[in-house]
């Protein structure tokens, strides 16, 4: 995966919560077998309506917001299904950043897998930015190193679990990781059989 | 004396490969369950890398989102087609067993585990699907994961996980006649709310749960999830033992009883500290429907849809009562269906088909309704049709098909129409989760049954009053 260390970027506002997997990707597109191009379908029955036509009033349609690239939705994002779709097509589309009040636990792993980088930060600070990002073009700046979000006028810290943090950074293969471990697995599986 | 432990801290001890600190820790996975939509990306890097399968005996593979439930001969979705295919050669070329769409075993992926045999107390169970909570059921640590974690089990048999919080639902006092498992924990999301077991390891404790067959207590371990909980599980007793004797693959004669002690062991000692508990009381609850987007938006049958301006989060439930074309303060036996499911990972097992065919014998599904039935698995199907369970739903107009996930996403054929209404046994009611436009109530098969036959939601236990004697 790609590493990030900075990432600077137009913030959405997507002011809802518990979206769930389903409306990031829904079902039909979940029978390709390959891990790219899912972009297309981010949000599919939000962005389009039943002819395939852009529904003008979602917010990914409008083209203020076209080179989006930071997420900002309410709470439990990502809720329900474990498909890594989810992540897939929120990458493939631009997005690098989701900053949420909270996260649902499978997509917040299938999210750091994949060098997206899930921010949790208080609700109060979110809706904020969402307010702002509404009203006028919203440009944050977020440094993973420093763990900081800066906006024009303020820096606010967030926090990442150390581990998830470092493979972020250097763009790590977990499993080239924890092969490091190999032995202790075997070791794990002969005392399992002993 | 030692100090008191959960089962979940017992399951985790269990299963330590390796901890450092500042890290999660690797844990070592007992069982990965396999299936044709989250798998192909996953197989696809193993190749990319070189890497090997490597526990093939420790991985078990189904078809069943994408399976036709209809005419099995000739799958006209191409795309769907070539995913299974790629299943098939995945697992070949792997080394790991298929219940492919024709073989005996086949099946919604958390119908078969129980029912072979695969799951078993204690276990650290994973599969590519958040329902795998399921499995805790049977007091094994079982949970959802993506596909790159598909690909670390496949790679390594482990994974890095935190110690997970626990979360202690206790449910006091017993259900009532007519009152299921599905409904008690429509009941407990509803109450709680879908986040509230986020970060946490659900344990369900108490008496109503004790009383619960193993079905229901898979019904309840099930929708875990849709309480933000990646797990939930419940200590193994008697009825779990007893469930598990003679199935395929435990040990048989005397090595299953030794096994048997050794599971019971597992059960939460007394006295051991959760991280949070919450009480719930069984007789407070009444069947359940679903009014909204997510499966906390449920009321009791007898109720109504909440009213908007006096309703915390107004703006959530003005956009899910427009969803579902719904008015505000509507009685929920007043909603017209026009379809009805019964099938999913939730309740589609042998008891929840014989419950249902209860209700339905003697009666005829409502013109206005298309109603079908989608057995768990192969082999709940022919036990279904050997009790003769098959032809019940049939003389009521209900169809019969082959097993499979089904109506419950709607990655087959069986969708919903837009704007269509379905009363459905499954687990989510998110929108566009039954079909683009579809507008989805969650209820127990019982009341699945009843409202196919009214074409409108009813209290079943008025309903069926000779089935549930006062």
């Amino acid at each position: 995966m790609e590493a990030i260390r900075v990432h600077e970027g137009l913030a959405v506002p997507l002011d809802r919560a518990n979206v769930d997997t389903d409306q990031i990707i829904p079902k039909q597109f979940l029978k390709r077998i390959e891990r790219t191009g899912f972009g297309q379908f981010l949000f599919y029955n939000w962005r389009f309506d039943d002819d395939g036509n852009q529904r003008s009033d979602f917010v990914l349609n409008q083209p203020e917001y076209k080179e989006g690239s930071i997420l900002l939705a309410g709470e439990n994002f990502g809720c329900g299904s474990s498909r890594e779709h989810a992540p897939w097509s929120l990458l493939d589309y631009g997005f690098r950043v989701i900053i949420a009040p909270s996260f649902a636990d499978i997509f917040y792993n299938n999210a750091l897998k994949n060098g997206i980088l899930p921010i949790q930060m208080d609700e109060e600070q979110v809706h904020q930015w969402i307010k702002q990002a509404e009203a006028k073009e919203l440009v944050l700046n977020v440094n993973l190193e420093e763990q900081v979000i800066y906006d024009e006028k303020q820096q606010v810290h967030f926090d990442i679990p150390a581990y998830h943090k470092e493979n972020l950074l250097h763009g790590l293969d977990d499993i080239a990781i924890t092969l490091q471990h190999e032995d202790k697995i075997t070791t794990f599986e002969n005392l399992k059989q002993a | 004396m030692e100090k008191p432990e959960t089962i979940v801290e017992k399951i985790w001890k269990n299963h330590m490969v390796h901890k450092e600190p500042d890290k999660p820790d690797l844990m070592y996975i007992d069982l990965h369950l396999v299936h044709e939509v989250t798998s192909p990306q996953a197989f696809e890097g193993l190749r990319l890398n070189n890497r090997k399968v490597r526990r093939p005996d420790l991985t078990f593979a189904t078809m069943d989102h994408n399976v036709p439930t209809k005419n099995r001969d000739v799958i006209e979705d191409q795309i769907s087609k070539k995913q299974m295919e790629t299943l098939r050669k995945n697992c070949q070329d792997f080394g790991i067993t298929l219940a492919d769409m024709f073989h005996p075993d086949q099946g919604i992926v958390h119908v078969i585990g129980p029912q072979l045999g695969l799951t078993q107390p204690g276990k650290t169970i994973v599969c590519g699907d958040s329902h795998t909570s399921t499995h805790g059921a049977f007091g094994a640590l079982a949970f959802g994961i993506g596909t790159s974690e598909v690909e670390h089990v496949l790679a390594t048999q482990t994974l890095w996980q935190k110690p997970p919080k626990t979360l202690n639902v206790h449910v006091e006092g017993e259900l009532g006649t007519g009152v299921t498992a599905k409904d008690l924990i429509l009941a407990i999301i509803s109450k709680f709310g879908v986040r509230f077991g986020s970060g946490y390891v659900m344990e369900y404790t108490g008496e109503a749960i004790r009383n619960l067959s193993m079905e229901g207590r898979m019904t309840v371990c099930n929708m875990s999830i849709e309480a933000g909980a990646r797990a939930g599980l419940i200590s193994p007793d008697e009825t779990t033992i007893e469930f598990l004797r003679d199935k395929p693959n435990v040990p048989q004669g005397d090595a299953f009883d030794e096994k048997a002690d050794e599971w019971l062991a597992l059960a939460t000692d007394e006295g051991a500290r959760y991280d949070e508990t919450v009480i719930i009381k069984a007789e407070e609850i009444e069947p359940q429907v679903s009014w909204g987007t997510n499966p906390g938006m449920c009321v009791p049958v007898s109720g109504s849809t909440p009213q908007v301006d006096t309703s915390e989060n107004h703006d959530d439930i003005a956009r899910a009562l427009e969803y579902m074309g719904l008015e505000e303060n509507q009685s929920i036996e007043s909603i017209n269906i026009d379809h009805v499911f019964i099938g999913s990972c939730t309740n589609s097992r042998i008891t929840d088909l014989r419950k249902a065919a209860k209700i339905v014998e003697g009666h005829q599904v409502n013109g206005n309704v298309r109603a079908i039935v989608v057995p768990g698995s192969f082999g709940t199907k022919l036990q279904a049709e050997k009790e003769g369970l098959d032809d019940i739903f049939k003389a009521a107009g209900f169809e019969w098909r082959e097993a499979g996930c089904s109506m419950c996403l709607a990655m087959n054929d069986d969708v919903v129409p837009p704007g269509g209404r379905c009363a459905s046994t499954s687990n989510r009611n998110f929108e566009g989760r039954q079909g683009n436009g579809a507008r989805t109530h969650l209820v127990s098969p019982e009341m699945a049954a009843a409202a196919a036959i009214k074409g409108h939601f009813v209290d079943v236990r008025q309903f069926a009053a000779n089935v549930y004697p006062a």
